[in-house]
């Protein structure tokens, strides 16, 4: 489903180059890991996927579904089932989350050539991934992130992956700043969404994540490249004997 | 970062040219000559069978016009405006003054049809709907739920129909248009007329009254609560020719009324000019609420054509608990020169202003309002926002003051800007004057950018770009838009996504 390769990228506006060489292959149905020490390109891969243009693409191919999607904006990767939970959610001043919801739905909706949804519908769908999620509606009111607590906003991150049905999820940090109990309910969002046609793939930089949502492939990234990769088991090694290792055989 | 640059890049090839309301109709027209003179106000007091006092009315004016300047400390660059070059009278030669629906030039019903303007008594707006996530919003207090609306129809510089006179008149509420009510009801015009904005007012204001043709008049008797919004609509066609519209509303004792005017002009490569003087006036524990949603053409690319608009809008609250509040949605004009105020002399009174203004291309906006505090206790509050995008220059100008007597006097202000782009400006020129020591002002303003971390995240949604700095700018506007009526908040929505089209890359 998403095939990246030989990916060099770098930052515009200084010309730093974060992406040096990566390779990377996530299968339909695959949920795959990607860890790292801090400052090793994950959250920058995940801007670039989603088609951040505060970077540049210098070499390098990332295909998705066979077919590049480099020259695609942010709204129209989106559209093809591309879905990027952010580390930091944007508040978005005066727009009540349940209209933003509305809206990316039928924006979504109407670029693939389908009617609006109905209100009804669309309520009935919102309650159930809510309640799902141990969602407030009296919350769905409120602007989105304005406000939010930590675990709201990753928690608002989660319903609307839900609601939007990706076929690539890639989930940013999702962990960071989550209690445990905000941590299960989140993880548990995200199990429900594994699926035959679906791949998942969960940016973190604890293996803590990794116990609730069992990885079916773990990739190392240091320097903008990948390093090493395997089963689950590489995520326990690395929580057991840290990122040394593993960095200084690529070193 | 690249992507603001992407975004000046675009804006430089900005394209303000999607001006829905930009055809013209050919029309018969029965012009005066061009030219001002006491002639022409002779011509055109005759021409609406005015009577005597009227002419006296409009003479003294223009008398006192000549001798004024033009004023020239508001924040817009113009040339000279030369005002013997216009025509000041133009009407559709099929329908001289106000007439039934049936009487009506078919043409002209098509012009309202193709602007969504329902004429017909049966049709409510064109493209009124209930806002879609309706059972989330809060029970909203719109009394009027049938979505019926009464429009008064202004052709250039005549009238041409009024809906729902007989249903108002049952009420007791007198609408139509004022030369209507110079004619039928003197006794009312002569009471109100200039007693809110005089003639000596200021250089437009002057100017108008001497040479207004038409606009809209409202009387609200004691107690009565208007059953119906009402709504003027005006639309400038002819070339060449001034608007000068006069609005008179008034408010007795414990009376409410809504009223809403929208304003669309032809698209043309030569500036039209537009001054218009509007007088509210509200008695004891009387209520207006006054909403305009100003779409004048406003010039091309190059900034080339579009509508001066040169407006005094003034609400007095005369009587003790009265209230008057503004909402203004401006998006058009080439250049906007615009400050609704209220006088708040009654004791307990309060006044509002509501704005959002919004500046594309090479549009210049320099609005704002004044709030005179003169009776005890009197509050007022001001919540404007302005958007700048492309070339444009976008000031808030506002007063405050409060008289001497006027203890407890409390006004708050908030002026948010927002750009788009950086080539575009944001000016906020509040004057505050206290000269009572129990007055409390309070003023916040800010000024921001849409942030491309916001824009990105919408757009990862699957929200195009400018989708996604509609629905942020839409957000940042809430505030005002919540104090439209239901039935105009989803248009208004609608043309400030219009009016930013090709303002982003």
């Amino acid at each position: 489903m998403l095939e990246i390769r030989n990916l060099h990228a770098r930052i515009v506006d200084d010309g730093t180059e974060i992406i040096r060489g990566l390779n990377l292959t996530v299968k339909a149905g695959e949920v795959a890991a990607i860890m790292g020490p801090n400052g090793s390109g994950k959250s920058t891969l995940s801007y670039i996927l989603a088609g951040r243009e505060d970077y540049e693409v210098t070499e390098g191919e990332i295909l998705y579904n066979g077919q590049s999607i480099l020259e695609m904006d942010p709204a129209e990767r989106a559209t093809a089932g591309i879905f990027l939970a952010f580390q930091y959610p944007m508040e978005i001043p005066g727009v009540a989350t349940m209209e933003f919801l509305k809206v990316a739905m039928n924006e979504q909706r109407k670029a693939r050539g389908e009617e609006p949804l109905k209100i009804p519908e669309f309520l009935k769908r919102v309650k159930d991934a809510a309640a799902l999620l141990d969602m407030d509606m009296a919350m769905l009111k409120r602007p989105l992130n304005v406000g939010f607590s930590g675990g709201e906003k990753k928690r608002a991150e989660i319903l609307q992956m839900k609601l939007l049905e990706p076929k690539l999820c890639v989930l940013d940090e999702t962990d960071s700043g989550l209690d445990i109990d905000a941590l299960k309910i989140v993880s548990e969002g995200v199990n429900a969404l594994r699926a035959p046609d679906r791949a998942i793939v969960i940016i973190t930089h604890y293996q803590r994540l990794l116990q609730y949502i069992v990885p079916d492939s773990v990739h190392v990234l240091y320097r903008g490249q990948v390093v090493k990769s395997g089963d689950k088991s590489l995520a326990l090694d690395l929580e057991a004997n840290g990122y040394a290792g593993v960095i200084g055989q690529a070193a | 970062m690249p992507a603001v640059q992407d975004t000046i890049d675009r804006v430089r090839k900005i394209d303000v040219d999607q001006y829905k309301y930009g055809f013209q109709t050919e029309i018969a027209m029965d012009k005066a000559p061009k030219g001002l003179s006491e002639d022409i106000i002779r011509f055109i007091s005759a021409k609406k069978d005015e009577p005597s006092w009227m002419l006296e009315w409009r003479l003294e004016a223009y008398r006192r016009w000549v001798t004024l300047d033009e004023p020239k400390w508001a924040r817009v660059h113009y040339p000279k405006i030369d005002f013997q070059d216009l025509y000041y009278y133009a009407a559709p030669k099929s329908t001289p003054g106000p007439t039934s629906l049936s009487d009506v030039d078919p043409e002209l019903l098509r012009v309202y049809e193709k602007l969504g303007i329902p004429l017909k008594e049966q049709e409510i707006l064109a493209g009124v709907q209930k806002t879609d996530v309706s059972e989330f919003e809060e029970a909203s207090d719109n009394v009027y739920k049938s979505g019926r609306v009464a429009v008064d129809a202004v052709f250039d510089s005549v009238s041409v129909v009024t809906t729902f006179k007989k249903e108002l008149a049952q009420a007791g509420v007198i609408f139509c248009s004022i030369s209507e009510a110079i004619r039928e009801h003197p006794e009312l015009v002569k009471k109100y007329l200039g007693s809110v904005v005089p003639t000596s007012d200021n250089f437009y204001a002057t100017l108008n009254s001497a040479v207004f043709t038409d606009g809209s008049f409202v009387f609200v008797p004691k107690g009565v609560r208007c059953p119906m919004e009402l709504s003027t609509y005006f639309r400038m066609n002819e070339k060449n020719t001034g608007q000068f519209e006069r609005t008179l509303i008034i408010a007795e004792e414990g009376a409410y009324v809504s009223y809403l005017e929208g304003c669309t002009a032809p698209q043309r490569d030569e500036n039209q000019l537009h001054a218009a003087v509007v007088e509210l006036i509200a008695l004891d524990d009387a209520e207006i609420k006054y909403s305009t949603v100003q779409n004048w053409y406003p010039g091309d690319a190059e900034g080339k054509g579009g509508i001066y608009n040169f407006v005094t809008k003034r609400g007095d609250c005369r009587g003790d608990r009265s209230k008057i509040s503004w909402t203004q949605v401006e998006t058009g004009s080439a250049i906007t020169w615009k400050y609704p105020s209220c006088i708040l002399r009654g004791d307990d009174s309060s006044g509002e202003f509501y704005s959002i203004a919004v500046s594309n291309g090479y549009q210049q906006v320099d609005s704002g309002t004044k709030m005179i505090h003169l009776g005890k206790n009197t509050s007022s509050r001001i919540i404007s926002k302005g958007i700048a995008a492309g070339f444009s220059q976008n000031t808030y100008r506002g007063q405050v003051s409060a008289h001497r007597k006027a203890t407890n006097a409390r006004n708050f202000t908030n002026c948010d800007s927002l750009l788009i782009g950086d080539q575009c400006g944001a000016h906020t020129v509040p004057y505050m004057e206290a000269k009572n020591a129990t007055a409390q002002f309070e003023h916040e303003a800010t000024t921001s950018k849409i942030s491309e971390d916001q824009k990105f995240y919408v757009m990862q949604r699957g929200i195009p770009e400018e989708e996604a700095i509609a629905l942020i700018v839409n957000g940042f506007v809430k505030d005002v838009i919540q104090q439209l009526p239901m039935e105009f908040a989803v248009e208004a929505q609608k043309l400030i996504g219009i009016s930013l089209e090709g303002s982003v890359g």
